[in-house]
């Protein structure tokens, strides 16, 4: 079923360092979200995505910015991608008013929607159906527009993929699925409870789609698979589900040390870090060491300076509690 | 009263109210199972798929996950989605996407997102269909901050709620009564609008203030028919709505009759009724001369003998029984 793409354009040099310094930048907001957390100024629960950068960053290369992302609890790194600022994020996980949802949604809901980031969702696969409706509604609407859904292997079990999957693929609808597959749904390997050894492309057969694995800790290969998916998807040749094989550097959330996992597996997948993976690659083309730290530099200021906007932000005013429930502003149920 | 050949059914409303609003606004689809050429298994979308064809009228597969999911994503980008979950005891196989997703993500989001949304259902007893095929759960959504819910008993309320439901940009669970398909009404006239969240007062009386929704409106006033002959005088108000809910028209009622009962066909126990109940005991205490009484369906699932349903959701004759109780108290 796959269709033939053009070959995608290789990233240049000044483009692969600038996605060295978002996936920097992701790498030192999570980190800085555990420091906080350890700190107690983080409240509530943090899924940390240290380790999945290049999939976030990647995929988000080879989109529009007009195209639609839904993420899951585990979608730090989405936000941040797709335009949310270190500070908004930060500050909304320590429960400030100038936090990305103004202190209403947490960790596991960042939304960036001016960004056409629609969404963090807590449940699991909640958000496959979605991507589909965003995707029908710009097939409609004739915007060219895409939808992509980011989720995790643990979601691969879930009723919503296999419904949202055939629903995509019988309209043929321009979403991408895109699957964080860190080897573990929350405590447990993936492998131990799914019967295919791939959750999220042997399932694409079922739905005559094409499923692709691929090294989610490249970022230059997730922007080439993720590119040449939209490029289908754009065409009219409806979805495709990618695999992106990657790793979590912490545990599922704050409470799990991760200790069920082999050490020696641990170590070989540190030292495919995507962050040492594509600083190898901009050293290989040549870039200087300077422009390597240059980057890393100034992701370090902009967390520095995002902790220290987002500690000194004020906390809500207690009145919002009843806003928002409706689209007037108001949460009047009742006359 | 119009001639009888001039008077609508209830379900052909359904259709009328889907296909003013289609008129109106191209950005009005519809999905769900079973409603394009087959015209839907009540027959409730008959005509839609032949005037606005295949790009506004979307056969699902049985994937109600899908059908309320992908109805979010659309509304949340530039649609609005009328989405059909065929009986309203499947609401439970996307329960997720009614409870959790939709009513949430303009809160939880600080109030970036709207989700301008209907789901339509068929809900409620009266046809033997069996226990997963007629219940009556506006009690469920009534349980979840953040839907609005309609409930018309009537023709002209179907389409004039239809099109607030449509315009609404909040999402908005809209329940049709399956035993109300066949009855007939007055048609709606055209550009009729009801705006959500005002009952209607369907009967004035002046001795007992009885609440009803959707197919317990005619029970309510037929039981209001036989007991004026007794010479007890039922007003007789149809809810429409449960989220907004009129209280307002409820109290104003009560203080004219000061006796209040609610008949509802959900049951019991979690049932609107009590919050009716509830309100009306905190702020209207003042008011009454009589406990407040509830007719609801009784804690059994819906059994599928006509007569054993008769044990089970309210009747003419349990309400007159329960009024004639109440207005000598």
């Amino acid at each position: 079923m796959t269709t033939a793409t053009t070959p995608t354009p290789a990233l240049t040099d000044d483009r692969l360092l600038e996605l060295y310094q978002q996936m920097a930048v992701i790498r030192r907001t999570e980190k800085a979200a555990q420091d906080l957390f350890l700190a107690g100024l983080v409240k509530g629960t943090t899924h940390l995505a240290a380790g999945h950068e290049a999939v976030a960053v990647g995929a988000s290369a080879a989109l529009r910015d007009d195209d639609y992302v839904f993420a899951t609890y585990r979608g730090h790194h989405h936000a941040i991608a797709r335009g949310a600022t270190p500070e908004e994020c930060l500050a909304e996980l320590m429960q400030k008013a100038t936090g990305v949802c103004a202190a209403k949604g947490g960790s596991m809901h960042l939304t960036k929607a001016d960004r056409q980031m629609l969404g963090s969702y807590a449940i699991v696969g909640a958000h496959l159906p979605m991507a589909t409706g965003a995707a029908w509604s710009a097939m409609l609407r004739g915007t060219g527009q895409l939808a992509v859904a980011f989720f995790g292997d643990g979601a691969t079990n879930i009723g919503t993929f296999h419904e949202a999957l055939n629903l995509a693929a019988v309209w043929r609808l321009p979403v991408l699925f895109i699957c964080e597959n860190n080897l573990y749904m929350e405590y447990t390997p993936i492998g131990a409870v799914t019967a295919v050894p791939n959750p999220a492309a042997d399932r694409a057969a079922a739905y005559q789609l094409p499923g692709h694995v691929i090294d989610g800790n490249d970022v230059s290969v997730v922007y080439d698979a993720v590119r040449q998916a939209a490029e289908r998807a754009r065409a009219g040749e409806g979805p495709t589900i990618l695999e992106a094989r990657t790793y979590r550097h912490y545990g599922h959330s704050r409470t799990d040390p991760a200790k069920y996992r082999p050490e020696a597996e641990v170590a070989e997948w540190l030292a495919r870090d995507p962050l040492v993976q594509a600083r190898s690659q901009l050293s290989a083309r040549g870039v200087a060491d300077d422009r390597l730290a240059a980057a890393d530099q100034h992701a370090e200021q902009l967390v520095r300076d995002a902790v220290a906007a987002a500690k000194a932000a004020p906390e809500p005013d207690p009145a919002t509690a009843f806003t928002d429930v409706w689209a007037d502003g108001s949460a009047t149920w009742r006359t | 009263m119009a001639d009888v050949a001039e008077l609508v059914t209830y379900r052909d409303a359904v259709a009328d109210g889907i296909a003013r609003e289609m008129r109106r606004d191209p950005s009005v689809v519809c999905l769900g199972e079973d409603i394009g050429a087959a015209e839907g298994v009540f027959k409730t979308s008959v005509g839609l798929f032949q005037e606005f064809g295949a790009r506004r009228v979307w056969d699902t597969p049985i994937s109600e996950q899908a059908i309320v999911g992908t109805a979010m994503g659309a509304a949340m980008t530039g649609l609005r989605p009328v989405a059909e979950i065929m009986f309203s005891d499947f609401l439970a196989c996307c329960w997720d996407h009614v409870a959790n997703e939709i009513p949430k993500v303009r809160y939880m989001t600080g109030g970036q997102v709207t989700v301008p949304l209907v789901i339509r259902t068929a809900n409620g007893g009266g046809l033997g269909f069996g226990a997963q095929h007629s219940q009556a759960v506006e009690n469920w959504a009534f349980a979840v901050p953040g839907l609005k819910i309609a409930a018309p008993a009537t023709p002209a309320d179907v389409v004039g709620l239809m099109a607030a439901a449509v315009r609404s940009d909040d999402p908005v669970v809209f329940f049709e009564h399956k035993g109300l398909f066949a009855s007939r009404g007055e048609p709606a006239p055209a550009d009729h609008v009801v705006p959500l969240g005002e009952a209607r007062i369907a009967r004035s009386g002046d001795d007992l203030t009885l609440v009803a929704l959707a197919a317990t409106v005619p029970t309510a006033l037929a039981a209001a028919d036989q007991l004026a002959a007794e010479g007890i005088s039922v007003e007789v108000i149809d809810l429409r709505c449960l989220i907004p809910l009129d209280m307002r028209t409820v109290l104003d009622s009560l203080q004219r009759t000061s006796r209040l009962m609610t008949v509802e066909e959900n049951p019991y126990q979690g049932g609107w009724g009590g919050t009716i109940a509830g309100i009306a005991a905190d702020e209207g205490f003042e008011l009454l001369d009589a406990p407040i009484r509830r007719v609801a369906a009784e804690c059994v699932p819906l059994p599928f003998a006509d007569r054993l349903e008769d044990e089970v959701i309210p009747t003419v004759a349990r309400v007159v029984d329960a009024v004639r109780r109440l207005a000598a108290y």
